[in-house]
């Protein structure tokens, strides 16, 4: 088995190893390579099927084609495709791109506030009816209290300390100090009622690994990762108004492979392109907060 | 083509300030790792502050830069030589981040061992070198550091070399090799050292290309934990599919196949796997799935082998080797959850045979518990048996951890399997036996007074059989032909007797136990005794029968046989009437002599 494999292999058992032990589980895909990765993982897992609902949290700010790119695959693979959204702060216009906040407190109101209530069921859910061919609300308000998240933990430092089962309390705090042995293949699954957990599939790969795999596997991804004539492209996917894409010439996985081989982006961050997080406080204030 | 360049995790241990942190700025440095100007920025730095430059402030300054000011805990550091990409797994040497230590060593495939040759041994080098070897690290070197501190004495690294060595016999381990280095000098890190001439081994690079990832289960017995069972019926897929990942050796479409510790058989049909050329053949690693050429019901957590390779152990009672890092101590008599391969089980320390105190090395013989940070040899009991290997065997499925109280609180190895031994239930009842006390009324007298004999009637099969109606109508039966018999719902102990019971499999065995004691009590007051239970196995009406003896029972299974080798007293199709499953239990009673005379 080369290096993918065992990537692979790892992923596939903590996959199964969450579908067997919890019953209320969901998987963010959020569009972007990691997480789209992720969802070929499950496939890979369950032989072709995804028995698990896919939640995205739509910010109504995603770049049209990400939307598109969703509904497609969700149909194409028959996923079990959910989005939720903070309404209140739409209607509202409690956006940063309205000029009413700023980029941290958008960030927190969409997403984190979005998906903290999307998954507890508090707020709306959305699901895609495969014969109607469009989203339907949805009966369900169950909490999910096991969230398959697609982090990585070479993206940024305080992924890096991240569990591959990883516990959170009733306000989504993470005891970072205070995490869980794992022992070999043996993972945290036992939770005290009310807890909720966080799994993480993708934390031993690294952005190259995610390409490499993407070109093995032929996995459909966005166009906007690639360089379209502008001599630009996405390295890190996003809302519209804070994410901006890297000079890069790559058109295609292999250009990126080997353009991520070169190490010339290699003192540039990932999430670079991303605006809020050279905002106070960051991601790691994102994420104590509940962000991914 | 190979996709992604060999990768291979060390860990480097070692007591706090014997310079692991040194070793580390070093490897990255001399690899040519850093970040460009990194090296020239922090040594700027140190001379504007006059201090003398030291590699751990470079891992301090990189470590600063990854963590952006949160807490570190085990952080990993990458660095390539041409043989492969290494991740360094730094954990710290600090008592408190022992959870941490554990996570990053038991994915680590080697180990570098830091000790300062001007110290000597301390705690945490006994300790580490303990942890290393029961998670399975196998290769380990040890770097003798500090060596420009004793003028390089090849006299002074010997001794330390045979006390150490000694340390490591005694708990098996036997290292790759000693290098004495100097981490802050650069000596014999990457090119061997002028000061040193006297020794001829390898440096810490080469040695480390030297180690080698493949851990050789290719060769092993085939091993299977079964994870889950699959069918997903979507899109009019009929397939059954037994999941997991290969634990060691591998398997071919046709192999025989064995589960344990069910004992069925069948046979592979097809290796399953999504987006992949079609495979005849599972290697030890691959995560994928079988279909087999029977229908068999098999469940999560057997472990799947070829009955033509040498088999594992099955047993309730083993030896092992627990390390403790609970918060409250491991007692006698309390039942945890193990989890070994894909099987769970409920456990109980039966017995410690003994603890090691890291520190000065002694063995304590009388310990009653274990508390955190000991390790200790034990005697585990399950509540029912489980399939597994020796460590030494097959390390994949001889390595367990048990949780407390939903966290994971221990982990560790088996050493061999005691069945043979009387196990803790055994005794249990034997010891209750002895000391029954009895009243004045005689067994004969009481079935002369009924006018029938007493008995526990199990009705077993999986849920939705109807067994609570036909058992019930048989109670009513019964009691209509002036019979003394119970119903009990076994809902109604886990509301009343087994409330103080958690619903989870932690609490099998004792829930099961009690319905066995309450079996004992009831028959022994002359009744006819009668329950449900879903999903019963073997096991489960081995472990009632023994607790309800002296006297018997009888088991009624409805619908689809799931047991293994036992074999229900009466099996009835399920979907037939409620009064004629009725008819044939009293008719068996009958024949068994339990009654005399039943009429409808």
């Amino acid at each position: 088995m080369d290096h993918l494999d065992k990537l692979e292999a790892q992923s596939v058992y903590i996959l199964r190893e969450a579908y067997r032990e919890f019953k209320s589980l969901c998987m963010l895909w959020s569009i972007g390579k990691d997480s789209t990765v992720m969802l070929w993982l499950a496939r890979k897992a369950f032989f072709g099927h995804v028995p698990i609902p896919l939640v995205h949290i739509d910010t109504h700010y995603k770049i049209s084609e990400m939307i598109v790119y969703r509904d497609r695959i969700a149909l194409e693979w028959n996923l079990n495709m959910i989005y939720g959204e903070n309404r209140e702060a739409l209607e509202g216009k409690l956006t940063f791109p309205d000029g009413n906040t700023d980029r941290i407190t958008c960030c927190k109101y969409l997403k984190s506030e979005a998906l903290k209530h999307t998954l507890s069921g508090e707020w709306p859910r959305y699901r895609m009816d495969h014969e109607l061919k469009r989203y339907v609300p949805d009966e369900g308000k169950e909490p999910y209290t096991g969230v398959i998240v697609g982090v990585r933990a070479d993206e940024e430092g305080s992924r890096s300390k991240e569990r591959y089962f990883s516990p959170r309390d009733k306000d989504n705090v993470w005891d970072v100090g205070d995490q869980p042995p794992e022992f070999w293949n043996q993972f945290k699954t036992d939770f005290a009622p009310g807890t909720h957990v966080r799994i993480h599939p993708l934390l031993d790969w690294t952005e190259l690994n995610i390409w490499e795999y993407i070109e093995r596997e032929k996995i459909p991804v966005v166009s906007l990762y690639f360089n379209q004539g502008s001599g630009t492209r996405y390295r890190s996917l996003g809302c519209y108004p804070c994410t901006n894409p890297v000079d890069s010439s790559s058109r295609t996985v292999p250009e990126i492979i080997d353009e991520l081989k070169s190490g010339r982006l290699s003192n540039i961050a990932e999430r670079s392109g991303r605006a809020q997080d050279s905002e106070d406080g960051g991601l790691e204030t994102l994420r104590r907060d509940g962000y991914m | 083509m190979m996709n992604g360049r060999a990768q291979m995790n060390i860990v480097i241990v070692g007591h706090v300030d014997h310079g692991k942190s040194t070793v580390i700025g070093r490897l990255l440095a001399d690899t040519g790792t850093l970040p460009k100007g990194k090296l020239e920025s922090v040594k700027e730095n140190c001379r504007r502050n006059s201090k003398p430059f030291e590699y751990a402030f470079l891992l301090d300054a990189l470590k600063d830069e990854q963590s952006q000011g949160i807490t570190i805990d085990m952080a990993r550091c990458f660095f390539k030589t041409a043989a492969r990409d290494y991740i360094i797994i730094d954990a710290p040497g600090h008592i408190e981040f022992l959870k941490n230590m554990i996570t990053g060593a038991s994915r680590a495939e080697s180990a570098l061992l830091v000790i300062d040759v001007d110290e000597g041994i301390k705690e945490n080098s006994k300790r580490h070198g303990q942890m290393v070897s029961m998670l399975g690290v196998k290769q380990v070197t040890v770097l003798v550091n500090k060596m420009d501190l004793v003028d390089f004495s090849e006299e002074i690294f010997e001794k330390l070399k045979a006390d150490y060595s000694e340390f490591l016999a005694q708990i098996k381990v036997k290292p790759v090799s000693f290098i004495p280095v100097s981490a802050r000098e650069g000596d014999n890190i990457a090119s061997l050292s002028e000061r040193m001439p006297w020794y001829k081994g390898a440096t810490v690079l080469e040695q480390l290309d030297g180690f080698t990832s493949d851990k050789q289960l290719q060769d092993k017995p085939f091993r299977f934990p079964v994870q889950d069972i699959y069918k997903f019926t979507r899109q009019n897929d009929d397939r059954r599919i037994v999941a997991g990942t290969v634990a060691a050796g591998s398997v071919s479409v046709g192999d025989e196949v064995l589960f344990l510790p069910s004992g069925k058989q069948s046979a592979i049909q097809s290796v399953e796997s999504f987006n992949t050329t079609p495979k005849q053949i599972a290697s030890t690693g691959e995560a994928l799935g079988f279909t087999l050429t029977t229908q068999i019901y098999i469940r999560p957590g057997e472990l799947m082998v070829k009955p033509s390779e040498p088999l594992p152990e099955v047993g309730t009672r083993f030896r092992v080797n627990i390390f403790w890092v609970g918060r409250a101590p491991m007692i006698m008599q309390k039942e945890y959850k193990l989890k070994i391969g894909s099987a769970r089980a409920s456990v109980k320390l039966a017995e410690i045979c003994n603890t090691l105190d890291a520190s000065d090395l002694s063995y304590s013989k009388n310990k009653h518990q274990l508390d955190c940070r000991d390790v200790g040899e034990c005697i585990l009991e399950t509540s029912r048996p489980i399939a597994f290997d020796p460590a030494a065997a097959s390390e994949n499925t001889g390595r367990f951890v048990i949780v407390d109280n939903y966290e994971i609180a221990g982990g560790g190895i088996v050493i061999e399997n005691l069945s043979a031994d009387e196990t803790l239930l055994q005794r249990h009842i034997r010891e209750r036996e002895n000391n029954w006390e009895k009243g004045l009324i005689k067994t004969e007298e009481r079935e002369d007074a009924n006018g029938h004999r007493a008995k526990f009637i199990v009705f077993t099969g999986v849920p939705g059989t109807g067994k609570r109606s036909i058992a019930k109508a048989l109670e009513q039966g019964l009691f209509d032909n002036s019979l003394n018999a119970y119903y009990l719902g076994v809902a109604n102990i886990d509301r009343g007797l087994d409330a103080d019971l958690g619903y989870s499999v932690d609490n099998a065995g004792e829930r099961l136990r009690r319905i066995g004691e309450l079996a004992r009590i009831i028959t022994d007051a002359g009744l006819i005794f009668i329950t449900t239970i879903d999903d019963a196995d073997d096991y489960d009406i081995e472990t009632l029968k023994l607790l309800n003896e002296p006297s018997d029972i009888l088991v009624v299974n409805l619908g689809e046989n799931t047991f293994s080798r036992y074999l229900p007293d009466l099996q009835i199709p399920a979907g037939g009437s409620v009064e004629d499953a009725v008819k044939q239990v009293a008719s068996m009673l009958k024949t068994k002599e339990i009654i005399i005379e039943y009429q409808i």
